[in-house]
């Protein structure tokens, strides 16, 4: 492909042309970086991005999680700047699947590379992240995201968000991210000194153990771990029992 | 039998890790029922056999004999005087080589100099490998190409490697803000780094101006996840995350990434039912994230150990090891001998490889001076230890580190 391009400035070839091609060549590899990449070159000497984003819509249409696809339209976005619809568009993606991990992170691409996650949006971002969550505790993809979203925060100072994982374990739900996202804010509050320490480090603790034990047996070692570590740092001299 | 998930048919403790739809079908929890179906039949024709079989029942085992078949057939090919198309037969010399050294299975003397005179036409006159004899050098193929001389191990095989223009290559193919492309005018992803990183580690070339920057460019392929993405924005991916991670233990910079962040999305890419790894969040199992993923918990167990030692496991990796095995063991196997992805899948020498590098992490625990070995099934299925930072053997990377150390570093031009 390399020599190609070189041959196509010699020859001062049709670059429409050459995208034609290159169109042919992803419809039937949608899994070969190098066409991915020829294409990327061929738009970057045209300068015309009018296409890329239908295009690439509709390849995603048929393999929502195609990695080059993603790649190639995060830098037809970054490029030309193509941000007005994208938000948008990946919200028609989760409506239509929740679960697709692919959509979620082009949405938290498309925010760090707009707006940037001010006060304002990651208060717009966690509701909406919340809805996802409630109609499907035990989907990983939306915690990662709002876990994602409230990197720079403050887990147990967010308003909120201990009462909205609180009310879903009281509603008897025990998803493992459910779950982690609490011990998660409970071992910030070890951290930071805040609530009677004693207390919750218990909580974690034994959100821990009931992880290893019997929502998430398959990640023992590593809850077991997890639970050691808090033990060592927080614990007083007589410590909290923990499995081992 | 009682380590088998599977088998514990009393309790039907394995059934209740089936995927939570939570009343709610989208395609992603369709293919996830589909590929748990499939996957189910093997688990029960396993369970039942070894109830009804009782005592007599053979323990499970690793199809040696056929994998080897499989292996012995693709080296044949590749020794073969005709010109394959492949575009990447240095990658089909590592994968078996590797396959055969995790077998324990001797390579006879005359194929070690054919193979090493093969590579040797793959090198490019300005330096690094090409897929093939008279192709284009690239990163990948190079990487390809250092790991099979170093399983080879013999001086003539080290000795095809042109280091200095191996330098000079890498060099060439380096950007000003620490990443690498994968071949002149290519794509530039974190795989990039890391074959640089690996190649350059095992043949001592290695100099600071060589990798200046490009720590903190991994680092920034980290995600929200915890995993890495090819390139800064891009989703969490096994094998991204593999590269990405290795790349900086082997440049000494393994802290500098969040490990908490990649140790929690890593370990969540085990698959509850399946036992094997998936590549990203929400997508399916596949035989050879047992070594990207899996291979990536013996890099995280070396960062960690520089802190809190003491609570790290002195006999186990953070994964479920006989999970992985079981569903190497009793899915991935193919008939007619090679591994794959899952079942219904083509055999490959990629799968093969990837899918046993992974086996061997499963097996092998060693942390520090400890080792602690974990077979599952039949004891002869134990293979030999991989390294997890190069996957080649550790007898292999052991005795080519020790061949390289002793020649100078070359000098930048
Ligand atoms: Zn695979």
């Amino acid at each position: 492909m390399h020599y190609r391009r070189i041959l196509l400035k010699e020859l001062k070839k049709d670059l429409k042309e050459e995208l034609k091609y290159i169109t042919d060549m992803i419809l039937s590899h949608p899994k070969n970086y190098q066409v991915w990449h020829h294409r990327q070159v061929i738009v970057d000497w045209l300068r015309d991005p009018a296409n890329e984003l239908e295009f690439t819509a509709k390849i995603l249409k048929k393999d929502a999680k195609n990695y080059h696809c993603w790649q190639y339209r995060q830098w037809v976005l970054r490029e030309f700047g193509l941000w007005d619809q994208e938000l948008a568009y990946i919200d028609t993606l989760l409506k239509e699947d929740l679960r697709n991990n692919s959509a979620w992170n082009q949405r938290y691409f498309v925010v760090s590379n707009t707006t940037g996650f001010t006060e304002q949006v990651v208060n717009q971002e966690v509701e909406y992240t919340q809805e996802f969550i409630k109609k499907a505790p035990n989907n990983e993809s939306a915690w990662n995201y709002l876990k994602g979203v409230l990197m720079d925060f403050e887990l147990h100072k967010y308003p909120g968000l201990l009462d909205f994982c609180q009310q879903l374990y009281d509603e008897r739900y025990r998803s493992p991210y459910l779950i982690a996202c609490m011990i998660d804010t409970y071992e910030e509050m070890l951290e930071q000194n805040c609530g009677e320490q004693r207390e919750v480090l218990e909580k974690a603790v034994s959100l821990c153990r009931s992880l290893a034990e019997e929502y998430d047996t398959i990640r023992s070692e590593y809850w077991n771990f997890l639970s050691r570590i808090l033990s060592s740092k927080y614990g007083s001299e007589n410590a909290v029992q923990t499995s081992s | 039998m009682e380590r088998f998930r599977c088998c514990h048919s009393h309790d039907f403790a394995i059934e209740k890790e089936r995927y939570k739809e939570e009343g709610l079908e989208t395609q992603t929890s369709e293919d996830q029922k589909n590929v748990e179906e499939s996957i189910s039949h093997y688990f029960k024709y396993f369970a039942v056999r070894s109830h009804a079989e009782k005592e007599s029942f053979d323990l499970p085992s690793l199809k040696r004999d056929q994998h080897l078949l499989f292996l012995k057939k693709g080296l044949q090919h590749l020794s073969n005087s005709y010109e394959c198309l492949d575009a990447s037969r240095s990658w089909l010399c590592y994968w078996i080589l590797h396959s055969l050294e995790l077998l324990d299975e001797h390579v006879s003397n005359d194929e070690i100099t054919l193979i090493s005179q093969f590579l040797k036409r793959c090198q490019c006159s300005s330096g690094g490998f090409g897929g093939g004899p008279g192709q284009y050098a690239h990163l990948a193929t190079t990487y390809a190409a250092v790991n099979a001389l170093c399983i080879l191990g013999t001086e003539d095989a080290f000795k095809v490697i042109n280091r200095e223009k191996l330098y000079s290559f890498l060099m060439r193919m380096k950007n000003g803000d620490g990443s690498f492309r994968m071949h002149e005018g290519g794509e530039v992803d974190v795989r990039g780094a890391y074959c640089a990183a690996s190649v350059a580690r095992l043949t001592n070339i290695v100099t600071p101006e060589l990798f200046d920057c490009t720590p903190e460019w991994i680092t920034s392929c980290q995600t929200y996840e915890g995993g890495f993405g090819g390139y800064p924005g891009l989703e969490a991916h096994g094998g991204y995350s593999f590269c990405g991670l290795a790349a900086l233990v082997i440049l000494g910079h393994g802290k500098l990434c969040n490990v908490e962040k990649l140790l929690r999305w890593t370990v969540n890419r085990q698959m509850r039912y399946e036992g094997g790894f998936q590549g990203r969040t929400n997508k399916l199992v596949d035989g050879c994230y047992s070594f990207w993923q899996g291979g990536a918990l013996p890099l995280i167990h070396m960062v960690l150990a520089q802190e809190h030692n003491d609570n790290l496991s002195s006999e186990k990796w953070m994964f479920d090891q006989d999970a992985l095995q079981e569903y190497l063991l009793l899915c991935c196997q193919y008939a007619g001998g090679g591994l794959i992805d899952k079942p219904g899948k083509a055999r490959d020498y990629y799968h093969t490889c990837y899918c046993l590098s992974g086996l061997a992490i499963a097996q092998h625990f060693a942390g520090g001076k400890i080792a602690h070995l974990n077979v599952l099934g039949d004891p002869r299925n134990e293979l030999k230890p991989t390294h997890p930072v190069f996957n080649i053997g550790i007898e292999a990377a052991t005795h080519a580190t020790l061949y390289f150390e002793k020649l100078p570093v070359p000098s930048s031009p």
